[in-house]
């Protein structure tokens, strides 16, 4: 029992993404609302975003920004540790994967505006009603 | 000469700038914009597939920035091959569906262009990028415009289907970039040669087996193989003929090129079916796609939404035969990937060239074609012979290959589903040749623009000449392929597996 649960609080970052992208999914499947499925298509895109971030984390670690790195005089231009600076490659890439979840969100209200022009609703039985009717 | 891997991405991403540029100009511009462009990537796609078949694989570094770090675009005799086949039939549908877009998305003809040429953009990214985390963007880059081309189809139906497309294409693409994360965890990279050559170090690692397992789950929804196909048959029924063109024969194909690129070039083929025991369960998943497809296509009574089952139980021949584990398997794997996408795009030609002229293609409405659209019928009976698999045409090779490996593993029930579809697919075109050929047109409520006049003398009123002699080219191919599979599989296929 003990080992679990230090499992679970030594790899915490892990538990909460999957907890959040198992909330956007449940959303996704089981809201009626186009709304809210767009609501929880977003929590899901951004729990693995968070994913990403959080693999970049180091304890006691700093921003990636090197000191000294220019115009060092001598000593002071020390040995770089890659322990002491935080990894930066996963926060860049979720820059770009940020504006894909943006594009794909946009593009989503789009078509939620169209649906809603046609139908009036957005609430999926009764568009499935009204598609059946025709 | 050794920038032809970046103008084949280039050229369509500067055609859809300079064409949506053209929108405040004029907009006519913009399709010959279009044209030109697509005409440069295939011109530098060909070239890129002869420099590879001649001094091997070609490696180019976008800026300039060595591979671990940069991004890197690795193109070998594979991914020469279906980047030919991407920009040559992107470019021979434009050439064909001037018309068609004037007709259905006339007013916003130049958008559709733009969106047009950034879908294939994506595609030849896709298929060119040797980075797994590009090849995530590069695939939402696809998928964005996918979504917006096909809501741009049915007015009714149109924003639906693609919404639902939306929403499980994102899940899709998220499973990816989760797998993707999960690899550069445990490899701390993303070039696909040097991840490559670090898993090997890691046997048994369960952090590289889930990686695997959600870049795959990834992976196959984008395809639609068969539990996850949900969202296939709405969207590409209800987008406009254009783009149904081209989407259907190549976004899947391409996908499952990505599944092969994952499983040789990435995970290893020691590692995929020595390590992993999941083949047979996937070549089962494969054989149930391609009954569960067929089943489907025969309860269909509308001619588009029965290509779009044909599609989805194509998939499954693909992905069963890529894990069959033997050399044959995946070589007719990868032979069907450039047969069923010149079939596909042969039959939504026809396809769209008869929607063109009778707007709903329902079994009823299709009475009579033959004598009102004989040319476009003979690329579609073709088409229709080289999906069931007649010999001179290039369905039969691949399909036979798949058998032959099928037998070699040991898998008849994979190659028993092969054989069922060649006849489920037999039943179902002589039951649409029957309705063209034989049913009376003019009976009931098809009163064309020939009202009035006698009924029984059927009009020829064929689609626009280019749509024709681009079906003409296809139909050719559809036939030279077949003929020259040998030289494909021994040229291309087989040094590649080697």
């Amino acid at each position: 029992m003990t080992e679990i649960i230090s499992l679970v609080v030594a790899k915490y970052n892990y538990w909460l993404y999957i907890i959040l992208m198992m909330i956007g999914l449940y959303a996704m499947i089981a809201k009626n609302n186009l709304i809210k499925k767009l609501v929880g298509m977003n929590i899901f895109q951004t729990a693995i975003i968070l994913f990403y971030v959080s693999t970049g984390y180091k304890t006691g670690a700093t921003i990636p920004i090197i000191k000294n790195a220019h115009g060092g005089h001598g000593v002071e231009a020390a040995v770089i540790h890659a322990a002491d600076y935080i990894n930066p490659l996963p926060h860049v890439l979720m820059l770009t994967a940020i504006v894909v979840s943006v594009a794909t969100f946009g593009v989503a209200m789009a078509l939620c505006v169209r649906i809603y022009q046609r139908y009036q609703t957005l609430e999926e039985d009764e568009l499935r009603m009204r598609l059946s009717e025709k | 000469m050794n920038n032809y891997p970046a103008i084949l991405i280039i050229a369509p991403l500067l055609g859809a700038f300079f064409a949506g540029l053209a929108v405040w100009i004029q907009e006519r511009l913009a399709y010959p914009i279009a044209l030109i462009s697509l005409g440069l990537s295939t011109f530098a796609s060909v070239n890129v597939l002869m420099a590879v078949i001649a001094n091997g694989p070609v490696h180019y570094r976008m800026a300039g920035w060595a591979p671990p770090m940069g991004i890197e675009y690795r193109i070998d005799l594979l991914n020469a091959m279906v980047l030919v086949l991407v920009s040559s039939i992107a470019f021979l549908n434009l050439l064909a569906s001037y018309k068609n877009v004037e007709q259905e998305t006339h007013d916003r003809a130049a958008s559709f262009y733009v969106a047009y040429l950034l879908f294939v953009v994506g595609l030849l990214g896709v298929v060119a990028t040797g980075d797994l985390f590009n090849l995530y963007v590069l695939i939402e880059i696809t998928s964005l415009t996918s979504y917006t081309l096909v809501a741009l189809g049915d007015r009714d139906r149109g924003p639906l289907a693609s919404l639902n497309y939306l929403f499980v294409g994102v899940i899709g693409a998220s499973f990816y970039l989760l797998g993707v994360g999960y690899i550069y965890i445990i490899t701390g990279s993303l070039n696909m040669v040097d991840v490559a050559g670090i898993l090997p170090d890691l046997p048994g690692s369960s952090t590289v087996l889930v990686g695997f397992i959600l870049c795959l789950l990834g992976v196959w929804i984008k395809m639609a193989l068969f539990p996850l196909h949900v969202w296939l048959p709405n969207g590409y029924t209800y987008a406009p003929t254009a783009f149904s063109r081209v989407v259907a024969p190549l976004m899947t194909k391409v996908m499952v090129y990505v599944m092969i690129r994952l499983m040789i070039t990435v995970f290893g083929l020691d590692y995929v079916f020595v390590k992993l025991h999941l083949s047979e369960a996937v070549v089962w998943l494969g054989t149930i796609a391609i009954v569960f497809g067929g089943v489907m296509a025969l309860s269909q009574k509308n001619l588009k939404k029965m290509l779009t089952y044909i599609i989805i139980c194509e998939i499954g021949y693909m992905v069963g035969g890529a894990w069959l584990g033997n050399e044959l398997g995946m070589t007719g794997a990868i032979l069907h990937i450039v047969n069923d996408a010149l079939m596909t795009f042969a039959l939504f030609l026809a396809v769209g060239n008869i929607v063109y002229k009778i707007k709903d293609v329902d079994y009823p409405n299709l009475s009579g074609l033959f004598g009102k659209m004989p040319w476009t019928m003979a690329g579609f009976v073709l088409a229709a012979f080289s999906i069931i698999g007649v010999p001179p045409t290039c369905g039969f090779f691949s399909k036979w290959y798949l058998i032959l490996g099928a037998f070699e593993a040991g898998a008849y029930h994979f190659a028993a589903a092969l054989l069922i579809s060649s006849l489920i697919c037999a039943v179902l075109f002589f039951k649409v040749f029957e309705i063209c050929f034989f049913a009376p047109e003019g009976n009931g409520h098809s009163h064309d623009h020939s009202h009035g006049h006698g009924d029984q003398v059927i009009v020829m009123d064929e689609a626009p000449v280019a749509s024709l002699v681009t079906l003409a080219i296809v139909s050719l191919a559809l036939i030279l392929v077949g003929v020259y599979s040998g030289t494909i599989v021994n040229t291309i296929i087989l040094p590649f597996l080697r």
